[in-house]
């Protein structure tokens, strides 16, 4: 069990790099009016089939061929319904893979949403042929990082530098203080 | 707000400088568990160390990236570095003070911190 929601972003984004995925779809909602917190991860991945996607939320169940136990999904699974709220899934062999969790946000039971900077910074440096797109959204009001855009700016001059994470580093911090406007998820 | 379209002005400055695409054969591999079992027990830290410090040091042939669960979750954090036409070696237990060693002594220097790999472990 993670002590915060992003560590179990982390955690659930590996299962997208596993399925080998050339794009994958971060969305954290904040909503104060619906008292929600709502994660979503998609991927382009090479999917599951309504056989695996039933198995995948015991923790006994993995595709991993090294190990006996699965505890990503069944974790993230535990962590919205302990918060009073929900988790779906929804995959299709040879298109990709949908994790949605729900959190109840104002729930003493729900873990706080923690570093996501940290969460999308480790994936884009680990990951430099993988597009990631993560938004962030509170009240209506948001911010899409887009490592297609950054792609797109660049071209054929490598984009892997200090300067470059440095800002991306900023942009992430300092567009999440603006949005939480003093506010602690 | 900023935005992203600030990239351009960083690109403007670096255009100026030739930077040669490293080729990914040639490219020495630092490895990082990123499983259940890696996170839980530390990995984001070390791999931020990783990342921050071939990038700090100026390292160009060196490519960090992240992998699942490689079945030995009680070693966890596990790093491997992989270089090309040498043999993988496999570090576990890492802290993000380990890894500033590991960069210095192994990927600088080029001798292996034998002290945290695995065969030092079991």
């Amino acid at each position: 069990m993670f002590s915060d929601i992003s560590l179990n972003i982390l955690d659930i984004v590996q299962n997208s790099v596993s399925a080998r995925a050339s794009l994958i779809e971060i969305t954290v909602n904040i909503s104060n009016a619906e008292d929600t917190l709502t994660v979503v991860i998609k991927d382009n991945g090479c999917g599951m089939t309504d056989s695996e996607l039933m198995k995948v939320v015991d923790p006994f169940y993995t595709t991993g061929n090294k190990k006996s136990v699965g505890l990503g999904v069944p974790f993230f699974k535990m962590a919205a319904q302990l918060s009073g709220g929900r988790f779906e899934i929804d995959s299709e062999k040879g298109k990709g893979t949908e994790v949605k969790a729900i959190f109840v946000l104002s729930s003493i039971d729900r873990m706080p949403l923690g570093n996501m900077t940290e969460t999308i910074m480790s994936v884009v440096k680990a990951n430099r042929n993988t597009d990631i797109v993560y938004s962030y959204t509170v009240d209506s009001k948001g911010f899409v990082f887009d490592t297609r855009q950054i792609r797109k700016i660049f071209g054929d001059i490598p984009c892997d530098t200090h300067e470059v994470n440095d800002f991306i580093q900023s942009f992430l911090n300092e567009n999440t203080a603006e949005l939480n406007s003093g506010a602690n998820y | 707000m900023k935005s992203l379209e600030e990239l351009t002005a960083i690109r403007d400055k670096m255009q100026a400088i030739v930077n040669l695409r490293i080729e990914d054969s040639s490219c020495t591999k630092i490895v990082v568990g990123m499983a259940t079992c890696g996170i839980a027990a530390g990995a984001r830290p070390v791999l931020k160390a990783f990342s921050d410090g071939v990038q700090s040091k100026g390292i160009k042939d060196v490519m960090v990236t992240q992998e699942g669960c490689i079945g030995l979750c009680k070693y966890e954090p596990i790093v491997e570095v992989v270089a090309p036409g040498k043999e993988k070696v496999t570090y576990v237990n890492m802290t993000a003070e380990k890894a500033a060693e590991v960069i210095e002594q192994h990927i600088i220097g080029g001798n292996v911190v034998t002290k945290y790999t695995i065969n030092s472990a079991m």
